[in-house]
């Protein structure tokens, strides 16, 4: 009788698709959202293989001439490969250098007096290098040494990626365990971690960051994870407490309560699958977030060190070459990023219409 | 009312407290001795030791503690470590040009993004929406250093139409000459998130019974959704445009920075790039107390634009 009953029970239960599975049915109905998925996806692929030293393992190797053009230009501007006109590089480089002036006031109308030289200089220095017999052209171009634009965007990637993937988990780690702890048990608890939540919150978020990282004083990945980790989980920690708040009075944290579950087993064990799609969503969110931050801190120079490329280097790099007219390491990280943010937001839209349909 | 300013008042201290505690453990114990970050930027040995013994270093924490309360309730943090100006100087000469650009930016921004996202909302759904939305989605994932690039290389340097970088003497050239750019590309970059946001607040309002109510009464179109819709979405509107004060005070770093504008966003650089202490520490803390006191007027603003909300 018993088990008939139980087998009534359980049968429908067997068959019918859990939280997870309904949502990645949702999801598989949202072309964009799959779309995105796939770009992720991809991202990822690239992040592995770069990470395992699968591509790309060469990216730091001189192997075109400076300023390579890409290869779909053929070597049809010879004036920016072969050493420069005296002249025409002699203009450039005066502007060039009004863009780097201090600029305090009219320092627009100063011409440089060492531009002569340093043109004389730069065309001895193309000169010299152009005869080594490197590769004249490269896939996507090259930089400045002559490195490969495309395995530094492809390097940048890796970089970028991981820096934004390790922060994100970082600072949802603390989030929810911090949310956990002041939404379960309340009291002070509550009161200490919102003190926290107070104090992180009334600095303005990059000018924590800069903060913390003239204090730190030293450059590297993982400096920066750990600072955009121990910033970023404030807005993270707000959700997650309040949904913490929410579920410990529901009626399966009660029955948990009686049949003896301890605070952790309930908090960790039972609450948290329960909000673990609001953190799932965040986290996706975060990754983005990070990833510009990251992008900004390297560029400013306080991110990653200078053995690293990350496209915030890049773009560093290309400030400086597109006034020369080489465009296309500019282009190339700027590409890698839009279409890996884009990706990543679409997909975290989706990730959230899927997991939360009561949402719009 | 009253007595809820000064609650609300009351209950900075302790965050404030916090904010003081953060940067003093941060800069104390992660920062060092500044004895050996200034030992290669000031060669007398004198002027190091009297900043040892401005700060306390020698002495116990409680001490160094107190010393720097002292600083901070009377303004007077001492001198740069790199320029040997008075930080309260850098304060006061640098806040002008950043409020020169950032003001009209935020007002600019602030009014475009409402009536592009009020247009949107209207034609929610439609292939103008859908278009709008997907540009908004692509302009927000290329980074902010590649827009001011970009701009600065092809609207300065080639097309000569504004200065690339500077600054000038009075308050209309800065303004009218060296400020247009900047104004135009941190527009351009905070438009896309403002409408996508706004969009949403609006949508949230656009389909309530007081809409129709208000189209059953023979109101025009516009009346609708300037009046009725917009003053009802203004609340987490307001809760934006606030959020982004606090910001004016600190500068916009990148924009600073690029353009050569003397504000405090390239101040901050600076010195952090010089490991320059006192301006860092100065600029946090002013930074985080106009904040909290930024967020007091914000719940008072609420109060006057929609008078059911209860101050409590």
């Amino acid at each position: 009788m018993m088990q008939a009953a139980l087998s009534i029970v359980g049968a429908p239960r067997g068959e019918s698709a859990g939280l997870w599975t309904l949502a990645w049915r949702r999801f598989c109905r949202d072309r964009v959202g799959l779309a995105s998925f796939w770009i992720v996806v991809f991202f990822f692929g690239v992040m592995l293989a770069s990470g395992l030293r699968l591509i790309a393992r060469d990216w730091s190797e001189e192997v075109g001439v400076n300023y390579a053009p890409p290869t779909f230009m053929g070597t049809a501007i010879p004036d920016r490969t072969a050493p420069v006109a005296p002249d025409s590089s002699g203009s450039k480089s005066t502007r060039e250098s009004e863009i780097r002036q201090p600029g305090e006031g009219g320092g627009i109308d100063i011409a440089d007096p060492l531009a002569d030289v340093l043109a004389e200089i730069r065309a001895e220095f193309s000169g010299a290098t152009a005869e080594t017999g490197k590769a004249p052209t490269l896939v996507f171009g090259g930089d400045r040494w002559g490195r490969d634009v495309l395995k530094k965007a492809i390097k940048g990637t890796e970089t970028s990626m991981f820096v934004g993937l390790a922060a994100a988990v970082l600072a949802a780690f603390l989030a929810t365990v911090f949310g956990a702890l002041a939404g379960y048990y309340g009291g002070w608890i509550d009161d200490l971690f919102n003190w926290f939540y107070s104090v992180f919150t009334s600095i303005p978020y990059l000018l924590l960051i800069l903060a913390i990282a003239a204090v730190l004083n030293q450059k590297g990945t993982l400096t920066v994870i750990l600072i955009l980790g121990f910033t970023g989980w404030t807005g993270i920690f707000r959700l997650v407490r309040a949904e913490y708040l929410k579920h410990k009075v529901r009626e399966y944290i009660q029955a948990a309560d009686a049949i003896g579950a301890s605070h952790a087993r309930r908090m960790f064990v039972h609450i948290l699958p329960n909000v673990s799609h609001v953190i799932l969503v965040q986290l996706s969110l975060h990754v983005v977030l990070f990833i510009k931050s990251e992008v900004v801190l390297s560029f400013l120079g306080f991110g990653v060190g200078v053995d690293t490329v990350s496209w915030g280097s890049m773009l560093n790099e290309a400030q400086n070459e597109l006034i020369l007219g080489y465009w296309w390491q500019l282009v190339a990280a700027t590409i890698a990023m839009a279409l890996l943010v884009t990706g990543f937001s679409l997909f975290t839209d989706a990730l959230r219409d899927a997991l939360d349909p009561k949402l719009k | 009312m009253f007595a809820y300013v000064v609650r609300r008042l009351w209950q900075i201290v302790p965050t404030l407290l916090g904010v003081v505690l953060l940067v003093f453990f941060l800069f104390t114990w992660f920062g060092g001795d500044p004895a050996y970050l200034l030992a290669g930027k000031i060669s007398n040995p004198e002027q190091i030791e009297s900043i040892r013994r401005q700060l306390g270093v020698d002495r116990p924490y409680y001490v160094q503690l107190w010393i720097f309360i002292q600083q901070i309730a009377t303004g007077d943090f001492g001198e740069s470590w790199s320029t040997n100006e008075k930080v309260s100087a850098i304060f006061a000469t640098r806040l002008g040009p950043s409020l020169t650009v950032l003001v009209p930016l935020l007002v600019i921004d602030t009014l475009l993004a409402i009536a592009a996202a009020m247009l949107v909302a209207y034609v929610r759904g439609s292939l103008t929406d859908r278009m709008v939305m997907i540009g908004c989605t692509v302009g927000q994932s290329i980074s902010i250093l590649v827009y001011i690039i970009v701009f600065q290389y092809v609207l300065a340097y080639q097309l000569g139409w504004f200065p690339v970088q500077g600054w000038g003497n009075g308050f209309a050239e800065n303004l009218l000459k060296y400020s247009l750019l900047p104004i135009i590309v941190g527009v351009i970059v905070s438009l896309a998130p403002d409408t996508r946001l706004y969009r949403s607040f609006f949508l949230d309002e656009i389909n309530q019974d007081y809409v129709r109510t208000a189209r059953a009464k023979g109101m025009s179109e516009t009346r609708v959704m300037w009046v009725h819709v917009l003053r009802n979405a203004s609340i987490p509107i307001i809760t934006n445009v606030m959020i982004q004060l606090p910001g004016l005070l600190a500068g916009a770093f990148l924009i600073e920075r690029f353009f050569s504008i003397p504000g405090i966003g390239r101040e901050v650089i600076l010195a952090v790039e010089r490991s320059d202490f006192p301006v860092i520490k100065a600029v946090t803390i002013y930074v985080a107390i106009a904040t909290m006191i930024i967020n007091l007027i914000t719940d008072l603003l609420y109060k006057v634009v929609d008078p059911r909300v209860q101050l409590k």
